[in-house]
């Protein structure tokens, strides 16, 4: 029996917008609940075709903590849908996909969606452990004077909500800290940084205006205003390296590098891509961008290389698919922070680091910059963590086909040590 | 240059301290001189701005003075000219024209901290290995290169006061928040940040900030230390001194004394009063002996045996006190453990109370997901074949050598072929315990001492059976769990038990003659003992006690010694110690802190007349006999060195630090005259204090233990 083949056959997201913008006030099902049901409207397809919703999603919303069923059903899929949702960090929509593809191969669906969510906005508030256990034994007190056990030794500090830290839970050390570490390891300055952001908001406000996003853009009008969202407004088309030269460090102070222009914003969004197995596809009328390749996920010491994944990832898919890192034509790399991509992409360029940590005798390759994140990333786009997977994933599509290319690559690095990467081929013949 | 390596990129130079053929910095006069030539390449280049301080070392910076070199001090004179050398170098340091910024990752101690205190401004990594301390103390010394005057002066009166005192680590956190450092990094940036601190002091757009001190500390140090209320600090800080020295170490007065000199008079005399106390205290006995146990503790270290194999698991027989001890401190040095008792229910507890003693770290050295760390590494278990892959099985059953035995038969049954069994009994011979095995050659002593995580030594005791594998694994074992082992031979009690049996019968003969509980026990803290013989026994739980008198009973009667059988007879009248409420002293079950009450009952019980004993007569005899049994120890081979003897008194019964061990304070007072007292001791009380034919025949050549 030859292999069932996975094609990506459309994908979309709602604009990116920073945390506490246009989307306060939603949750994450309610901006989970447009994408799918942008996605069905977009491609035609009626609820019962579809086999499988998959979602990532990080900072879950413990109403709806199986997002993906509860936003499909609300976005009028069939309950006959069985519906999950994973989390892996920033990579939560890769796994999403990698899943969907998986249960397509096995023959489990022919029609599968995968995508993800996440609406920081809605972050819920945690309460010490102390206060969450005195209020779950509240439950049982019979007398309103039993109440005051609520308090008894408890400082009234504690009862103030808190906001969880973007933190490693193994090692406590945040997300930026971690970065400012990586990108002084690998000797990657703090005007490199910021050069790497400017190129990110550039290519991003460049291709905005070009419209090459808008194929991937649903516009989305949301409650209370429904004021009509086409674009993305964590893109800062007006930055200047006098202005990012000019902030201060957030993580490491006062001699870090990592600030708040040369990192990814907060960011609320949602993402999903329709997966079709090749043949379903075909009989369906549909013609697919891109066809899924080799894929991998690779995991390191979070307290040592937090977010090198893609330096990991890299290596292995290119050589599970017999190429080399010349033989891509569109990359798709994660920017959680611009010191990170700056690492990794020395990383996979210094025949040391391959010797050392890849067990190779030279370096994955040297990277040609046109190649790599052509219309923006993560910094200028927006991270809405659990949504970036799928939307790296439909760019890589659409570039091959507006660049002429044969081969993506789409890696990301995650919270955990985690990496991902995966090959997209290009669908010959199809638009 | 020996000591450091001098790199200018622009108008920073980077000063790399790297010390030549060591893994650390250390401090020396060779090292100071060095830093003053260095000072010149800087003072002379004009190109050159300021400058960075940085260790070469991995994860550390400098661990302190080279106190091999307080060895060759020889006059009080010598010592003063050498430091005011010093003073007068980080003097210059201090006013250098241009700025030093010192980037600290790793250990800065004692003299390394003093260093980067006359610096401009300290930058530190954020990592758990950054730390700072003035550990003189622990050597009866003060900080000698202007700590008692910098770092009261930066941090404020009472957090120097205190580090000096305690000689306790700061970290990197704690240090930035009382100022000790300006800033924190990465370890990966602090060479970068350093050399921008460095560009930015010397064109002044960087300027030291003002730590931010809560309210509270700002009250106090406004209030307390710059005004004549500082007299109250001072007097607190001599009175809580007071009662930890007891008056046996002399190191603390003089540290209160130097800083004091300078908060008061200044500079200049402080730094003066800092040096003449120096050179006081590095000719005191205490400072002596402290130094020497150093030394020993850092000798005993060093496995002296070859062909250790590898330990990765662990199995731990009994999940009490000790056992449940012994897994933990096993867990921390990276081994699996499996912690075996009757039941899952037992077995399960003790990993609980292991849970909570590892907690009692978290927020401090330890985050509660390291703690996690180690507590995955531990399995309870109740069935003996969950021990079919240790490497090392560990016995902490009761004191039965019945019942030890029988352990042996079942470890063995599942047990790999090259399985170490080691015993963690405090007196009953191994080679007894080894006859129940089919490889006896591989049955050892390991006896830890409780409180396990926190007491170092171990005492390995090898039998005449024991191939050199079993004792070099045996020993390695118990360096990763962080001890400090002592090898000693099979006899009854080995060395520490021994040792201590006679002193606590010492103790009980006391009791008989009338002479009061607290007076004993508080006779002994003043020699210098963290506790008294009688809470101590009142602790172990007095029916160890007795038990293990049992055990040694015949040995010394064979010397014509009769042990007192009155702990016997306290047992059967259900004094048992701390566990059953009652035992010399009193214990109600809210185990509150504060001074005991002595049990009156256990008094009529024992019925005697009461008498008074000066303290003298108190320490003599239970300092003495200890001591005389420790040589006869040496003397009989149970012991392989003096070294040994010391570091196994001290760290595992608390023999007084200041004294430097049996066998370094029979050095101090010189052999004829313990043999005089000694004799003294036999005619009043009998043939215990008979000296060890070795004493004689050291006090008759007047050969020293250590020369």
């Amino acid at each position: 029996m030859t292999q069932r083949k996975v094609v990506l056959v459309d994908g979309l997201r709602t604009p990116f917008r920073r945390s506490g913008t246009d989307y306060l006030g939603l949750t994450s099902y309610d901006v989970a609940r447009a994408a799918l049901r942008g996605l069905l409207n977009k491609t035609g397809l009626t609820p019962e075709q579809v086999g499988l919703v998959v979602m990532g999603n990080v900072v879950q919303n413990v109403s709806t903590s199986n997002v993906a069923r509860d936003a499909a059903l609300g976005a009028g899929f069939s309950h006959r849908t069985p519906a999950h949702t994973v989390t892996m960090a920033c990579i939560s929509a890769n796994q999403a996909v990698v899943s969907a593809a998986e249960a397509i191969r096995s023959g489990q669906a022919d029609v599968a969606i995968a995508g993800g969510v996440e609406v920081l906005s809605d972050t819920p508030p945690q309460f010490p452990l102390v206060v969450r256990k005195r209020l779950y034994e509240s439950q049982r007190y019979g007398s309103p004077l039993e109440y005051r056990k609520l308090l008894e030794g408890v400082s009234l500090s504690e009862f103030v909500p808190k906001a969880p830290k973007v933190a490693e839970y193994s090692t406590g050390e945040t997300m930026g800290e971690s970065a400012d570490r990586l990108a002084a390891a690998f000797g990657v300055s703090r005007s490199e940084q910021d050069a790497y952001a400017l190129r990110s908001h550039t290519l991003a406000a460049q291709a905005t205006e070009a419209g090459k996003l808008e194929a991937d853009i649903l516009p989305t009008a949301v409650p209370p205003d429904f004021n009509l969202l086409t674009r993305d407004n964590t893109i800062r088309a007006d930055s200047s390296p006098e202005k990012l030269a000019s902030l201060k460090p957030v993580f490491v102070k006062p001699f870090g590098t990592v600030t708040a222009g040369n990192a990814s914003p907060l960011t609320d969004g949602a993402s999903a891509v329709l997966l079709m197995e090749e043949g379903t596809a075909k009989a369906l009328g549909f013609a697919p961008l891109a066809r899924l390749g080799a894929y991998t996920f690779v995991a390191q010491d979070p307290g040592e290389e937090l977010l090198l994944g893609p330096a990991y990832a890299t290596p292995q898919v290119l050589e599970r698919a017999g190429v080399k890192l010349d033989d891509v034509d569109v990359i798709e790399l994660h920017e959680a922070f611009a010191g990170q991509v700056l690492a990794v992409l020395r990383a996979v360029e210094s025949d040391a680091f391959a010797r050392a940590k890849l067990g190779k005798q030279t370096r994955v390759g040297d990277v040609d910059m046109d190649k790599l994140n052509a219309w923006g990333g993560s910094l200028s786009l927006g991270h809405p963590f659990g949504a970036t997977g799928t939307r790296l994933l439909t760019m890589a599509a659409r570039r091959l086909h507006d660049e002429d290319g044969t081969l993506a690559l789409v890696t990301a690095c995650a919270a955990g040590g985690l990496g991902h990467a995966m090959l997209l081929e290009r669908v010959v013949g199809a638009r | 240059m020996t000591f450091f390596g001098l790199e200018t990129t622009g108008d920073v130079a980077v000063i790399y301290f790297d010390q030549e053929e060591s893994r650390v910095n250390t401090l020396s006069t060779a090292a100071l001189r060095e830093f003053a030539e260095v000072l010149d390449t800087l003072e002379r280049d004009p190109a050159v701005r300021s400058a960075v301080l940085y260790s070469r070392k991995e994860d550390s910076f400098v661990v302190g003075a080279d106190i091999g070199e307080f060895s060759t001090f020889e006059t009080p004179e010598q010592v003063v000219a050498l430091i005011r050398e010093g003073h007068a170098l980080l003097a210059r340091l201090e006013r250098f024209p241009k700025p030093v910024v010192a980037a600290v990752h790793g250990a800065a101690v004692g003299g390394g901290l003093e260093l980067i205190l006359a610096c401009h401004y300290r930058l530190a990594s954020g990592h758990p290995k950054t730390k700072f301390a003035l550990p003189e103390v622990n050597l009866g010394l003060l900080p000698g290169l202007g700590g008692t005057q910098r770092l009261p002066r930066l941090v404020g009166l009472q957090g120097g006061l205190e580090m000096a005192l305690t000689g306790k680590f700061v970290y990197a956190k704690p240090a930035l928040k009382m100022g000790l450092v300006d800033a924190l990094i990465h370890p990966q940036g602090l060479l970068e940040a350093g050399k921008a601190a460095a560009r930015g002091l010397a064109d002044a757009s960087l300027k030291r900030r003002e730590p931010k001190h809560d309210w509270r500390s700002r009250v106090t140090s406004t209030v307390l230390e710059r005004t004549p209320l500082s007299r109250v600090v001072y007097a607190q800080a001599e009175e809580t001194a007071r009662k930890r020295t007891r008056g046996n170490y002399p190191a603390p007065a003089k540290i209160i004394d130097a800083v004091r000199t300078g908060q008061e008079r200044g500079m200049e005399a402080g730094l003066e009063a800092e040096a003449r106390n120096f050179a006081e205290l590095v000719f005191t006995p205490q400072s002596k002996a402290l130094v020497h146990l150093f030394f020993a503790k850092n000798a005993s270290e060093k496995n002296p045996y070859s062909e250790a194999r590898p330990v990765t698991r662990v199995g731990v027989l009994g999940a009490g006190l000790m056992g449940a001890g012994i897994a933990q401190v096993s867990a921390e040095g990276g081994h699996a453990v499996k912690l075996k008792d009757r039941s899952l229910e037992i077995a399960a507890k003790g990993k609980g109370s292991i849970w909570k003693d590892l907690s009692k770290r978290v927020g401090k050295d330890r985050s509660s997901f390291e703690r996690d760390l180690i507590d995955a590494r531990i399995q309870p278990v109740e069935d003996y074949g969950a021990l079919a892959d240790a490497d090392l099985v560990i016995e902490a059953v009761l004191e039965d050598v019945v019942l030890k035995q029988q352990v042996v038969r079942d470890v063995e049954a599942v047990a790999k072929e090259d399985l170490v069994f080691a015993s963690n009994t405090s007196s009953i011979p191994i080679h007894e315990i080894a006859s129940a095995s089919k490889r006896s050659g591989q049955v050892v002593g390991m006896h830890y001492f409780s409180p396990v995580p926190k007491l170092p030594l171990l005492e390995i005791v090898a039998t005449e059976e024991n191939p050199e594998w079993v004792l070099a694994t045996a020993f390695a074992a118990g360096r990763a769990q962080g001890k400090t082992p002592i090898v000693v031979g099979d006899a009854p009690g080995f060395y520490t038990t021994r040792i201590v049996s006679l002193y606590m019968n010492e103790a009980l003969l006391l009791v008989e003659e009338g002479v009061g509980v607290r007076e004993i026990d508080g006779a002994v803290r003043d020699f210098g003992f963290p506790v008294g013989p009688l809470t101590l026994l009142d602790e172990v739980g007095i029916d160890v006690g007795a038990k293990i008198n049992g055990v040694l009973k015949r040995p010394f009667a064979a010397r014509g010694i009769t042990l007192s059988s009155r702990g016997e007879a306290l047992v059967e009248a259900g004094f048992l110690g701390r566990k059953s409420g009652k035992g010399f002293y009193v214990y109600d079950k809210s185990g509150k802190k504060g001074e005991k009450e002595v049990n009156e009952a256990l008094a009529r019980f024992v019925g005697a007349t009461k008498r008074d004993a000066s303290p003298h007569e108190i320490q003599e005899r239970l300092g003495l006999i200890m001591v005389n049994e420790a040589i006869l120890c040496l003397e009989e081979g149970v012991l392989r060195s003096p070294r040994d003897g010391d570091v196994g008194a001290v760290f595992g019964l608390g023999f007084p630090p200041f004294l430097g061990g049996p066998f370094w304070y029979v050095d101090t007072l010189g052999a004829p005259e313990v043999v005089r007292r000694l004799e003294g001791l036999e005619r009043q009380y009998g043939p215990r204090f008979r000296p060890a034919a070795l004493l004689r025949e050291h006090a008759k050549q007047e050969k020293l233990f250590y020369s």
